[in-house]
């Protein structure tokens, strides 16, 4: 291979100190972008209300802490998220037509968050729930990633 | 004490970009429309228009869109001055984009000139980065949610893009961070790489012996001062008048301040990312951000490389071949393109009809290929029918990406309404 014959030992040093000097150059660049981006944030547990509050198959608006809280059929509890899982844009609930909607690139969510319409390939997240002395706490700083919906992923009094 | 050597630095400085003689040929208006040249003085413009608007801006959450609203209304000239940055920063992207085009169709990126078309790439690059960075600092609901959707796409590129997401942003959402990050890349970090590369691309003109001519044996050769110079003045001054005009006219877009639990309807990027966001209504990310970019940004660095082309370098479109493969790729691409987005938003539901299948293979590889084959079968029929030769097809390939790209970006930014259906 004729560029590796090309290499002599004083391009190969000085290549090596170029590189070593870029890569460090490059280390310490991109861990100033981190800072602030740390990826273990201790748990904010909003406290959403009293188990009664909430009707059974209702959902309720919770836009300053950026989910809806959906009461089932069956009394468990779901915190979605309202951040769409295509590119981050701000879903919101119809009535009408009983779905999420997302106005940025029109994916439409199921009520539990599954995908009806894309572009948007994975459900909404969840923020887990629990629930102390019949008030219902969601941490609103861990949002859970899920591809579909199932059972296990509601929540019981 | 005076040297006369060192009088008048800077018009000499000036005036030594250029050598002291050109051939008549290149320095017609049509060989090369100037637009490197205007895309220069945009630079400069930014530059100066930019550095004023930096004594009022403060890049805060709670600071900068209240400095906005305050240059706007309160200080003398405020709005003009934005405006004549936003609009020479939205100019320069199309000017750059011209230019690109231009030194590729009129076969200008050849041999002595390679380097040189990679370093332009670089600079449209640059350039776009500069845009969008700016796009975020007036954080009005525009700004917010385009960099929102932005900066969420990369988090599609397979195993680093949520890092690279993160990291881009400083944080899961856009935030303080973001915008703080984002300004100083906007005005520091990106300026001064331009400022280098574009040192650079200027040298290698030189190098190459100018602008390409259609002609070489003509060799007529003329003085620089005043035969260019002249036509120089005369289209930066017009351009700058026409800018002022236009910067009185039309005001640059300012929307509410950003407001993170409210995305509008429709939330759409910049307009020169439209073409991407129309992409992705029609594609699974992981193709419309990731294996297409890569390929065709490969492809563009790859063309001054590809062996057996024999480029007629200076000639437009090559060929009288050429120039018909040119017109036909268009209009091909212009069809088929519409009715792709057309098809894939009411006709073909692949992810309805094969449910079981994983969604990269329904939204993403199918309507890949769906746009490949067709393609790939009207090569053929240019290269039987037109008798196209290797550059030809490859001009014909450039031609329809850019016009794939065109349409995308126009039915995304002017039909797309409400809920980003088609029409409404």
């Amino acid at each position: 291979m004729s560029f590796i014959e090309k290499i002599t030992r004083r391009s190969f040093i000085k290549k090596a100190i170029i590189t070593a000097i870029s890569l460090e150059l490059a280390y310490v660049f991109i861990n100033l972008l981190k800072k602030g981006s740390e990826t273990n944030v201790p748990a904010n547990l909003f406290e959403a209300g009293d188990i009664e509050l909430f009707e059974k198959g209702k959902i309720y608006p919770f836009s300053a802490q950026r989910f809806y809280l959906s009461r089932l059929q069956d009394g468990g509890f779901m915190a979605i998220s309202t951040k769409c899982t295509h590119l981050g844009c701000t879903v919101q609930f119809k009535n009408k037509d009983n779905k999420f909607m997302c106005p940025c690139h029109a994916s439409a969510f199921s009520v539990n968050g599954e995908v009806l319409a894309p572009p948007a390939t994975r459900a909404l997240d969840l923020f887990p729930i629990t629930i102390v002395n019949d008030k219902i706490l969601v941490d609103t700083n861990n949002p859970q990633r899920r591809d579909k919906h199932n059972k296990s992923q509601i929540t019981y009094a | 004490m005076n040297e006369p050597a060192t009088q008048k630095a800077i018009t000499r400085f000036l005036l030594h970009l250029h050598p002291p003689r050109v051939n008549s040929q290149s320095i017609k208006y049509t060989r090369t429309f100037g637009l490197g040249g205007i895309a220069a003085l945009l630079f400069v413009l930014l530059f100066i228009t930019g550095m004023l608007l930096r004594f009022i801006y403060v890049p805060s959450e709670k600071g900068a869109y209240d400095s906005i609203s305050y240059l706007q209304s309160e200080v003398f000239f405020g709005q003009l001055l934005r405006n004549m940055h936003y609009w020479c920063g939205m100019l320069l992207v199309v000017v750059s984009f011209l230019h690109v085009i231009r030194v590729f169709y009129s076969q200008s990126i050849y041999h002595e000139r390679r380097k040189n078309w990679l370093y332009g790439l670089l600079i449209m690059f640059l350039v776009i980065m500069s845009n969008f960075t700016g796009y975020l600092l007036p954080w009005d609901q525009l700004a917010y949610w385009a960099v929102t959707i932005m900066t969420n796409m990369l988090s599609y590129i397979p195993v680093i893009g949520d890092g690279l997401a993160t990291l881009v942003r400083g944080g899961a959402e856009v935030n303080e961070g973001t915008l703080l990050r984002f300004y100083h890349f906007h005005t520091g970090l990106l300026p001064l790489l331009m400022v280098f590369t574009m040192s650079i691309h200027f040298w290698l003109v030189r190098k190459a012996k100018g602008v390409t001519i259609a002609d070489s044996s003509k060799k007529e050769m003329v003085n620089t001062n005043p035969e260019l110079v002249y036509k120089e003045i005369v289209v930066a001054l017009s351009l700058i008048l026409l800018l002022i005009a236009f910067s009185m006219l039309l005001d640059a877009p300012l929307l509410d301040k950003a407001n993170p639990l409210e995305s509008p309807n429709p939330s759409k990027a910049p307009w020169y990312f439209m073409g991407f966001q129309e992409l992705l209504l029609h594609m699974h990310p992981g193709f419309g951000i990731f294996i297409v970019p890569v390929l065709v940004t490969a492809f563009l660095i790859y063309i001054p490389y590809v062996k057996g082309l024999n480029a007629n370098v200076g000639v437009w479109f090559n060929s009288a071949v050429g120039k018909q493969v040119t017109t036909w790729s268009a209009i091909y691409a212009v069809v088929f393109t519409t009715l792709i987005i057309v098809g894939t938003e009411y006709f073909f539901k692949f992810q309805e009809w094969m449910a079981n299948l994983p969604v990269l293979i329904t939204t993403g590889l199918l309507p890949f290929i769906i746009y490949i084959l067709p393609t790939y079968g009207f090569m053929l029929l240019i290269k039987k029918k037109l008798k196209a030769g290797k550059m030809e097809v490859l001009i014909s390939l450039v031609t329809i990406l850019l016009t794939a790209y065109l349409v995308m970006t126009l039915v995304g930014s002017l039909l797309r309404g409400e809920g980003m259906h088609l029409f409404a």
